[in-house]
């Protein structure tokens, strides 16, 4: 029988009350081992008896259709097995969540770098070989692939605007100030790939993805399949920053051609295909207008973006997801233009919204510190809502305060100077803060905890895309049953398993997590059973079980296996409260005056988060967060050629994620919380809220250190010098 | 991939002869590799000259060193000598790539590595370089990695070595072997050509040569270098503009002066004109502008890579103030020092 939890009501925090010791405790990963013994298998490392090789060929015009595919001259290669297009074929990853196909064009073509057809030989090598054989006959059309030639769909309550504009009128200081970001890669190191095999009518799919529940509707859907034709297994993921959220292309391209052929056949992109291919971050124009009276009360706000989304595809990036709830300020405006252009679609990058909305509104913060001649700590703290600024929902637990004056401390805020007031030879010094706000969720999740003696095992189709999930799920399972966290073993990343909320959203250790903690709190009802005992006498801790005088070995008490399974949704809670993470960031940089270089040289974060489940693998999230906001201030751009919108910086060469040498030593604190309202495990996110105005940090430490604002992203030396050059300097 | 022929030559007549009848050379294959995978490259034949035996060794001799074309670029960055005597081959070598890269890639490797023009990277892209005559993308298209000196209607590719700017500052000359046996010895800024309307041309090198060693000549006593690499990120980028300097000051003034340049160039670049001005003079900024004129005097910028014209002239004004004990060096902002 199935556990079924809504979130009505605030939980009692029973984690705090069992004695096992090992939640929270910074404990290495389990399958760490395997993974740096490449004994640990990604999608494409499995080698299949008869397995074929595929390679997709993708579109060298962006809009038109494909007339003919010619592959006479492939057919000349020893070893080549043929080419696969046609109805099932996907233009595009599915979007997160999405559960259903996305669009399959037929022999349409929306944009360049658009999946085509796949091209299938005995080896990788034939296979590519044979892709660039083929003769493609396109008939070409009109397409939009430069913004300054895009339609814009506007979304803007009129009414608000208004308000906003308004109080701008009378305010004693007003901000407005447009700042342009980058459209991102997620640039996972692993890159997209699929092995399909068939069994009859079964379709077992290993492949690399992170929400496997959705991705089984999407594979289904996509191949004509009911949903118990299709499993996937996704055990490892080598990062998906949401590249992975939805079904591939390369999924159902191995999947028709393995139908076909009667054997497994292996797709994998290559690096240049993952560059063209899956979903990317928008670049995004933002106008930012503050008000705020005389001691820097704001009071309105408008944060509007304008992005870009090719035509057929829902998602937009939700820009100023934390602008409508972090600040303070009663007028508040958030407009939206979104422009239609034949680029490769956007989607889901770590932290949609806040990864490039606080990158702006951080700084327009900053900006209006220095306005108001307010410390840019103060000007925050001064701003900080009593209640969501913009329904009025009460907060739950809410750290952005704690978190602004522990970060000062930690940091030696009292030691920044004014703008241009440092220099060290030709480095000029500054410092920077930002706060960061990552809202918390929690999304349907299922588990099952077996007990067998003293070793427990968790199984859910949960995955770990390098975050920790193996890690905290088992933890958890080990507070709960008073176990040892190596006495308890974690399965996860196949269907055949309860379906878990996923690896998305940062939601997936607070329901995933709390799916476990569900079944394991069960499992002692079970064992108190067995003890004779009421659940609350009772004590687990190292394996034994102990309830008044009796003490029993779970390792004798349990004879037979005992299982629990639990599923968690969001109830009352979600509606009463609004939940999310906070943080403040705190940075120093030196700025080469003459050659526009940036060195970020001092890095400390603080974050409250609710309850911190690992803190070596939530650490680890963080500081990759804080590393993503160094990216998008300073180094990442996927740059587009204007003319033909084909991505010109396809490769991790060109598209420039932070290199160890642009990283310094990053200081992550976490402050002691619990929010009740989140989840019965009392955890939040932390998967994105270290990017959250991490790269407002930076920048801010640039204004600082140079008495020059920059607000085009990423801060690179051509941009830097022209910005100096403009000042006279 | 286009199946290949591999031959690993045991010796250098037999690599000469290989190269002679048309085979593709590979030593630590660090570039070649990318090329073939996209089919950039599709050599028939590849001759490993990688075990060859000779061309692995850094020597003395009464000029200065000789360094085998098989020397990988650790191995020389991290040579003693080197260090001692020519920390700008140093500084420079460990500026590019990784170190996995550098572990493997070799000496005149480096010297013939591909520009990576992203055009010239995608098959699927025209480019005079790759298919002469189909056109050239980079002019009013994506520029930013481009070259403002030694350009060409068809073709504005920069030349993207590091190490390559630095022998060209140190004067050093290729030793070049003929399939017949017969060797010569070529400045390096004899060895690159500028691409004109041949720009799948890219060097002087006949069919069948082979670059068996670089000679780098001894550098003025008391002088001072410096390789100053600006780029997009502080370590793995190819350089927006590299300046390499050396420079013997004598009672206030430069008595010998000399710069060269990367990424601005379809060939590692020096100007003549620039160190004639300079040597003899007393450092002063508006003198390190003139300099920067001079040598910028003959660009030709594109929308996206002319901020190059003022990057370089701001970075050579700070290479020489460094190197002539204007400003003081670059303090631990500078990473470079960590992985020396």
């Amino acid at each position: 029988m199935t556990v079924n939890f809504r979130m009505d009501a605030p939980q009692p925090r029973l984690l705090d009350q069992t004695g096992q010791g090992v939640i929270h405790k910074p404990l290495d990963r389990p399958e760490g081992p395997l993974k740096v013994s490449g004994r640990a298998t990604y999608a494409a490392e499995t080698h299949l008896p008869g397995m074929a090789h595929g390679v997709l060929v993708t579109a060298s015009i962006a809009r038109g259709h494909v007339e003919a595919i010619d592959d006479s001259a492939a057919h000349e290669l020893e070893g080549y097995l043929g080419c696969w297009n046609g109805e099932r074929f996907l233009r595009n990853p599915a979007q997160g969540m999405a559960g259903a196909a996305p669009v399959q064009p037929g022999d349409r073509v929306d944009f360049r770098g658009q999946p085509i057809a796949v091209v299938v030989a005995e080896t990788f090598e034939t296979a590519r070989d044979a892709a660039r054989r083929l003769r493609i006959l396109y008939s070409e059309e009109d397409a939009v692939t430069d913004p300054a030639e895009a339609e814009f769909e506007t979304k803007e309550d009129a009414d608000a605007a208004r308000a906003v504009a308004e109080a701008l009128e009378t305010a004693a200081h007003r901000i407005d100030a447009t700042y342009t970001t980058a459209s991102h890669a997620a640039a996972a190191m692993e890159p997209h790939a699929s092995i399909a095999e068939w069994n009859g009518d079964q379709l077992t799919l290993r492949s690399a993805l992170q929400m496997l529940r959705f991705n089984a509707l999407e594979l289904a859907d996509a191949m004509g399949l009911e949903r118990g034709q299709v499993r996937i297994l996704s055990p490892y993921v080598g990062g998906g920053f949401g590249s992975k959220l939805g079904l591939g292309p390369e999924a159902v391209a191995a999947s028709m051609a393995a139908r076909d052929l009667g054997r497994p056949v292996r797709v994998a992109m290559t690096r240049q295909q993952v560059f063209e291919t899956v979903l990317r971050r928008s670049e995004t124009v933002q106008r930012l207008r503050l008000a705020a009276d005389s001691g820097g009360r704001l009071t309105a706000l408008a944060h509007d973006n304008r992005q870009f989304q090719l035509l057929g595809e829902g998602f937009a990036e939700p820009v100023p997801q934390a602008s409508r709830f972090l600040y303070a300020g009663a007028a508040r405006s958030y407009r939206q233009d979104l422009g239609r252009m034949h680029r490769t679609p956007s989607g889901s990058v770590r932290a949609p919204g806040e990864a490039v909305g606080q990158l702006a509104m951080e700084a327009a913060m900053d900006e209006l510190a220095d306005a108001v001649g307010l410390d840019p700590v103060e000007l925050r703290l001064r701003n900080i809502p009593d209640a969501h600024p913009g329904t009025g929902t009460r907060f739950s637990a809410h750290g952005l305060e704690a978190c602004l004056i522990d970060g000062a401390a930690r940091f030696g805020w009292d030691r920044r100077a004014g703008p241009r007031a440092r220099q060290e030879g030709d480095w000029l010094i500054g410092m920077g803060m930002a706060g960061a706000a990552r809202p918390n969720m929690l999304v349907p999740s299922e588990a099952r905890v077996t007990l067998a003696g003293d070793r427990a095992t968790v199984e859910t189709d949960m995955t770990d895309i390098g975050t920790g999930s193996y890690a905290i799920l088992s933890q958890i399972a080990a507070e709960m049953l008073g176990l040892p966290a190596e006495n308890v073993t974690a399965r996860l990343g196949d269907t055949d398993l309860p379906g878990a909320s996923g690896s998305g959203g940062s939601f997936g250790a607070g329901s995933s997590g709390s799916s476990v903690f569900l079944a394991a709190k069960d499992l002692r009802g079970q064992i108190a059973a067995l003890m004779g005992a009421a659940e609350d006498g009772l004590t687990l801790k190292d394996g034994l079980a102990r309830a008044g005088n009796v003490e029993k070995r779970l390792a004798d008490l349990i004879a037979e296996p005992i299982a629990a399974t639990a599923k968690i949704e969001k109830g009352e809670m979600a509606k009463e409260t609004h939940q999310s993470g906070y943080g403040a960031h705190f940075c120093e940089v030196a700025v080469h005056a003459l050659t526009g270089e940036i060195r970020v040289r001092r890095f400390e974060g603080t974050f409250a988060a609710g309850r911190i489940l690992n803190e070596k693998t939530a650490r680890s999230q963080c500081i990759g967060g804080i590393v993503w906001g160094i990216g998008a201030a300073l180094t990442e751009e996927l740059v587009h050629d204007a003319r033909t919108g084909q991505p010109v910086t396809r490769d991790l060469a060109s598209y420039h994620v932070p290199a160890h040498a642009d990283v310094p030593q990053i200081g992550v604190t976490f402050l002691q919380e619990r929010d009740d309202a989140a989840n019965p495990i009392q955890a939040k996110g932390v998967g994105e809220l270290g990017i959250s105005g991490a790269g407002a940090a930076v920048l801010n430490a640039v204004a600082n250190a140079t008495g020059v604002r920059l607000r085009d992203y990423p801060a690179t030396p051509d941009r830097v010098i022209a910005a100096l050059a403009a000042a006279g300097l | 991939m286009k199946p290949f022929e591999y031959i690993r030559a045991e010796g250098i007549d037999e690599a000469g002869t290989a190269a002679a009848g048309g085979a593709t050379l590979i030593a630590g294959g660090t570039n070649l590799l990318d090329l073939m995978k996209l089919q950039v490259a599709a050599p028939g034949t590849l001759v490993d000259i990688g075990h060859v035996p000779g061309l692995g060794d850094i020597e003395e001799t009464a000029e200065g060193l000789r360094i085998g074309a098989l020397v990988t670029n650790s191995a020389l960055a991290a040579d003693p000598r080197v260090r001692k005597g020519w920390p700008v081959l140093s500084r420079a070598i460990l500026s590019g790539a990784s170190g996995q890269i550098r572990n493997r890639a070799t000496t005149a490797g480096n010297l013939l590595q591909r520009t990576r023009c992203p055009y010239f990277q995608d098959p699927a892209s025209p480019c005079n370089k790759r298919e002469p005559g189909s056109g050239c993308p980079a002019k009013g298209g994506v520029s930013r990695m481009t070259a403002i000196l030694g350009t060409s209607e068809n073709c504005i590719a920069a030349h993207p070595s590091d190490m390559a700017v630095a022998m060209t500052l140190l004067e050093a000359e290729a030793e070049i072997r003929a399939a017949a046996g017969t060797v010569r010895h070529l400045p390096l800024g004899d060895l690159y050509r500028v691409p004109g309307d041949q720009p799948d041309e890219e060097t002087t090198l006949q069919p069948g040569e082979i670059i068996t060693a670089v000679h780098v000549p001894h550098v003025p006593a008391g002088s001072v270098q410096a390789y100053r690499k600006v780029r997009d990120r502080a370590s793995y980028a190819f350089a927006l503009v590299s300046v390499a300097g050396i420079v013997r000051m004598e009672e206030g003034r430069m008595a010998e002066a000399r710069l060269a340049f990367g990424g601005v160039g379809t060939k590692p670049w020096h100007d003549a004109e620039a160190d004639a001005l300079l040597t003899g003079r007393r450092p002063s900024e508006a003198l390190f502008g003139e300099a920067a004129q001079l040598v910028l005097a003959g660009a030709r910028t594109e929308e996206g890579n002319a901020f190059k014209v003022p990057l370089l002239s701001r970075t050579m004004k700070a290479v020489l103030r460094e190197l002539t004990g204007a400003a003081p060096a670059s303090p631990g902002t500078d990473r470079t020092e960590a992985y020396a």
